[in-house]
């Protein structure tokens, strides 16, 4: 499994589970530019990264989504399949071509029902995962937009 | 180490993006004690005061240079020098990065800004000697992609990892966005071995800290470079004090163990 803040180390999910979830995945390509899903639509599966980068961006009526954060080599995409309404919260694109694992998440959900462990090992990491990326998106609105000084008064 | 500016002539003036440029000088007369990287300088620009700027190349390795960003009087000041025109320098100043400490180690460096500058030294020094370390890994931030400074050199270093991501992209922007502890992620390196290199913004050395040691760097082994107000750089006028700490003199490079409880206090 490729490296990634959340699965490389050591709060990934244990390698038993990592494998059994491996064990549903296949493989998939995007050309660059390809869509992976829209804003608002069903979240029924969801992807890791094996080479390339995804952008999530945000729908702005009458204007190009601006890319909200990208992400890379051994990332999850899409966590929006594991919580109800299993709706899309941002769209995700290609920006370069795209080697992934994809996951169906009607499968992964019915195995996290029928194994208990399984399934909080899931979410335990799909929550890693949305705590770090809320933490980055809150990092980046200070810096982008928060007033703060470095400086005393002289 | 002098306490009196020793005048400096510009010999290369090198624009990095609209409000960066890098100097670099030759001095007028007697030399300056050569610089370590992570030091800095007391730099006069004539007429308008001095400021403490990072070295963003040591004498060791192509002559002493500067990476100024114009944010102010004296910054503007500089900024505006032309080849030929003679400043001030003192030092050099503060603690410099321990990069022996990284030796048989992966090295993680991470830059916010202009805090790319005091690293650079660090990075070409650990990069001239490859066979000392286990991996390297590069870990750039910046605001826009025009905000990146030295981007081909960048594109240039062999390195095990380097990863540059920006803020708000630009229409031609094919790489990374978002804040650069992401990166980490990318990054080739075994937590417990690893020694951490950070300078930036406040806000952002904080969260690059915490992340690295959350994963497993020792705190001791993250080195952080601090920003104060500085004035006199020699420890008598108290202008740089953070707690209990002259960080021109405590500093300007520090471990996090120091660091962060420093950090914790509120504005003084
Ligand atoms: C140890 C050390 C190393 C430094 N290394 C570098 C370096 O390599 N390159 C470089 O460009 N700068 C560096 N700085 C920062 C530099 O010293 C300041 O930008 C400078 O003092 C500003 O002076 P000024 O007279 O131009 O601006 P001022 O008129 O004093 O300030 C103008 C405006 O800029 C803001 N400002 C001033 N300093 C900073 C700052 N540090 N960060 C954010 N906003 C600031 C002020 O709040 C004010 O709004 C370093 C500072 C320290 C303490
Ligand atoms: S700058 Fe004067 S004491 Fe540090």
């Amino acid at each position: 499994m490729p490296p990634s803040i959340a699965l490389r180390m050591n709060h990934a999910l244990p390698a038993e589970h990592r494998e059994r979830l491996l064990r549903i995945g296949r493989e998939t390509d995007f050309p660059q530019g390809a869509r992976l899903f829209e804003e608002g639509g069903h979240a029924d599966r969801f992807w890791i990264v094996r080479s390339g980068t995804v952008a999530l961006d945000m729908h702005v009526p009458g204007r190009r989504p601006p890319v909200i954060e990208t992400i890379g080599v051994g990332d999850l995409v899409g966590w929006s399949w594991l919580y109800e309404p299993f709706v899309w919260q941002l769209g995700a694109g290609a920006v370069t071509s795209v080697r992934a694992y994809e996951f169906d998440a009607v499968a992964v959900r019915l195995m996290c029902l029928n194994d208990a462990e399984f399934g909080r090992a899931v979410e335990h990491w799909v929550g890693r995962v949305l705590a770090h990326r809320l933490n980055a998106a809150r990092a980046r609105l200070v810096d982008l937009y928060g007033i703060y000084e470095t400086k005393e008064e002289r | 180490m002098t306490a009196v500016p020793v005048p400096h002539r510009v010999v290369a003036r090198r624009p990095e993006t609209a409000d960066t440029v890098t100097l670099r000088f030759e001095p007028v007369g007697r030399p300056l004690p050569d610089f370590l990287p992570g030091q800095f300088a007391m730099v006069h620009a004539f007429g308008r005061g001095e400021i403490p700027v990072s070295v963003s190349s040591v004498q060791a390795t192509g002559g002493l240079a500067h990476t100024v960003r114009s944010v102010g009087a004296v910054s503007d000041g500089l900024c505006a020098v032309r080849v030929g025109d003679v400043v001030g320098i003192r030092g050099p100043y503060g603690t410099s990065w321990e990069l022996e400490r990284a030796r048989g180690r992966d090295v993680v460096i991470v830059a916010g800004g202009i805090g790319f500058a005091p690293l650079r030294p660090l990075i070409l020094g650990a990069l001239a000697e490859p066979e000392a370390y286990r991996r390297i890994n590069v870990l750039i931030g910046a605001r826009t992609p025009s905000d990146l400074i030295a981007r081909a050199e960048v594109a240039s270093w062999a390195t095990a990892y380097t990863g540059v991501t920006v803020d708000q992209p630009e229409p031609d922007w094919r790489g990374d966005v978002g804040v650069v502890t992401q990166l980490l992620g990318r990054a080739h390196f075994e937590p417990e071995e690893t020694t951490a290199f950070v300078c930036g913004p406040e806000p952002m050395i904080r969260a690059t800290a915490r992340e690295l040691i959350q994963h497993g760097v020792p705190h001791d082994r993250v080195q952080v470079s601090l920003e104060r107000n500085m004035r006199c750089a020699t420890g008598h006028c108290g202008h740089c004090q953070l707690g209990p700490v002259l960080v021109c003199q405590a500093g300007p490079v520090v471990d996090w163990a120091q660091a962060e409880p420093l950090l914790a206090v509120r504005e003084l």
